[in-house]
């Protein structure tokens, strides 16, 4: 479903992406774990081009997008993301959140878009909520309606940049059931996270970065109990799992 | 203080009130059309039209606006050989001179929202243009109301200067009336409370329009 290939990122002269390859399969869910400034989110920014790789090429559904100059707007369309501070936008009720990409880039009626709205509302156990504002929700729930209003566009692909980080403890909970309703329900997902247990629990392939490059892959099983790179110890001895 | 001169010259200021208005109201239009096309120029990625519009935003604020004043009235008519009315080049001039303020509070406003809400729209695979005009400027506008108003409020005070190339506007009309009645004084103060009625009415109608703007607000 996804193919990337010899993909490199360069922030000036800092090289944060060094030469990713990786293919994800319709259904998987790739959970990507590292050390921060390893290049986690980087690299599921530029898998929706939302930063521009600098070398490199990543095939999403037999499509090959180089650059953002491509349609990457349809690309996005079939991707959705979850963003580690939320971004829902604030001047708008939850309920036009969830339907003005629907409405605008689908042109879906407002009675169709509504009616999505309320399904994935309720998916996320937030149907109560459709008039407030995003300023009168705690972190959970707002990390939830961010969930609901990627779905809307009812994406191939849900990419999730550290969904949980941004969340008291007691929140993280909400957030990681209803990821694991999408699981549960066949959606591929790609993952980068620092729930370590999550990762153990959902993914079917665990990918351990280091310093923009992919050092270690493998089912949950392989990776946590058995790492074989001395990085991927070192990383995994110092984490509560 | 002696008023009675009113009674016969009471149209000059009415007069003058209204042309200030019409300088005002167009200069307010044509310097928010033009701000933003300079604000758009200057966070454009092309550099042509990001060099020119921060070269023309920093000329107009780095001059006086009595010097743009007499290069419009004089210039522009032999610039591109044609003649205006006076009060067109005055209405040019001040416009001129408020789209480079108002540019740069809207350059400033569009920045002023976080990064993540243009991402978060682009993720959903809306183009630049659906997310600039849904989800940015909209935010950018709440935010920049007051500065907004208070160029507007600027704007109708330095129209006064439209009366040094001789637009009957109520500065200049003030004068002609402190001229013909020997009273150097009181014209001004009447001058003054007419402007004064005129900003303070259009701060307290920005006011309403922006407790309405954040309904949403209210946060827990």
């Amino acid at each position: 479903m996804i193919q990337v290939f010899d993909l490199y990122k360069d922030f000036g002269k800092l090289r944060v992406l060094n030469g990713i390859e990786l293919k994800i399969e319709p259904g998987e869910v790739v959970v990507i774990i590292g050390p921060s400034g390893s290049g986690k989110s980087t690299f599921l920014r530029c898998l929706n081009f939302l930063e521009e790789p600098t070398a490199g090429e990543v095939i999403f559904e037999g499509v090959s997008f180089k650059n953002s100059k491509n349609d990457v707007n349809r690309l996005r369309e079939k991707m959705g993301m979850v963003f580690q501070q939320f971004n829902l936008f604030p001047h708008m009720t939850v309920l036009e959140n969830i339907t003005l990409a629907p409405r605008k880039v689908k042109n879906l009626s407002k009675k169709e878009t509504e009616d999505i709205a309320f399904t994935l509302l309720k998916r996320v156990g937030l149907e109560d909520k459709a008039y407030t504002y995003p300023n009168q929700l705690s972190g959970g729930q707002k990390q939830r309606i961010a969930i609901a209003r990627a779905l809307a566009m009812s994406p191939d692909v849900m990419l999730f940049d550290e969904p949980t980080s941004a969340l008291d403890p007691e929140m993280v909970g909400e957030v990681l059931d209803v990821m694991k309703k999408l699981v549960s329900d066949g959606m591929t997902m790609v993952v980068v996270t620092h729930e370590m247990g999550f990762a153990k629990e959902v993914g079917d392939r665990i990918l351990f970065m280091d310093e923009g490059k992919i050092v270690e892959e493998g089912s949950p099983k392989e990776v946590f109990s058995n790492p074989k790179h001395p990085r991927t110890k070192d990383f995994l001895g110092k984490v509560l799992i | 203080m002696d008023f009675s001169y009113l009674q016969k010259y009471y149209g000059f200021f009415l007069n003058g009130t209204m042309i200030t208005l019409l300088i005002s109201f167009f200069g307010v239009i044509f310097g928010v059309l033009l701000g933003v096309v300079f604000a758009l120029m200057k966070l454009s990625k092309n550099i042509i039209l990001k060099s020119f519009s921060a070269a023309y935003i920093e000329i107009i604020r780095g001059t006086p606006i009595m010097v743009q004043m007499f290069i419009v009235y004089y210039g522009l008519p032999r610039l591109i050989r044609m003649d205006f009315e006076d009060l067109t080049l005055g209405i040019i001039a001040v416009s001129l001179n408020s789209a480079a303020y108002v540019a740069e509070i809207i350059r400033a406003g569009i920045l002023s929202i976080d990064k993540g809400q243009m991402e978060a729209a682009r993720s959903l695979g809306m183009s630049h243009k659906l997310a600039m005009t849904n989800i940015i400027i909209p935010q950018a506008f709440k935010n920049i109301l007051p500065a907004l108003g208070n160029e507007f409020i600027t704007l109708i005070k330095e129209s006064a200067i439209v009366s040094i190339i001789g637009i009957h506007d109520l500065m200049y009309n003030t004068d002609t009336v402190r001229g013909n009645t020997f009273r150097p004084f009181s014209p001004l103060v009447v001058a003054a409370a007419i402007y004064f009625t005129i900003t303070f009415s259009l701060s307290k109608l920005l006011g309403i329009m922006e407790r309405r703007l954040r309904a949403g607000d209210s946060s827990i």
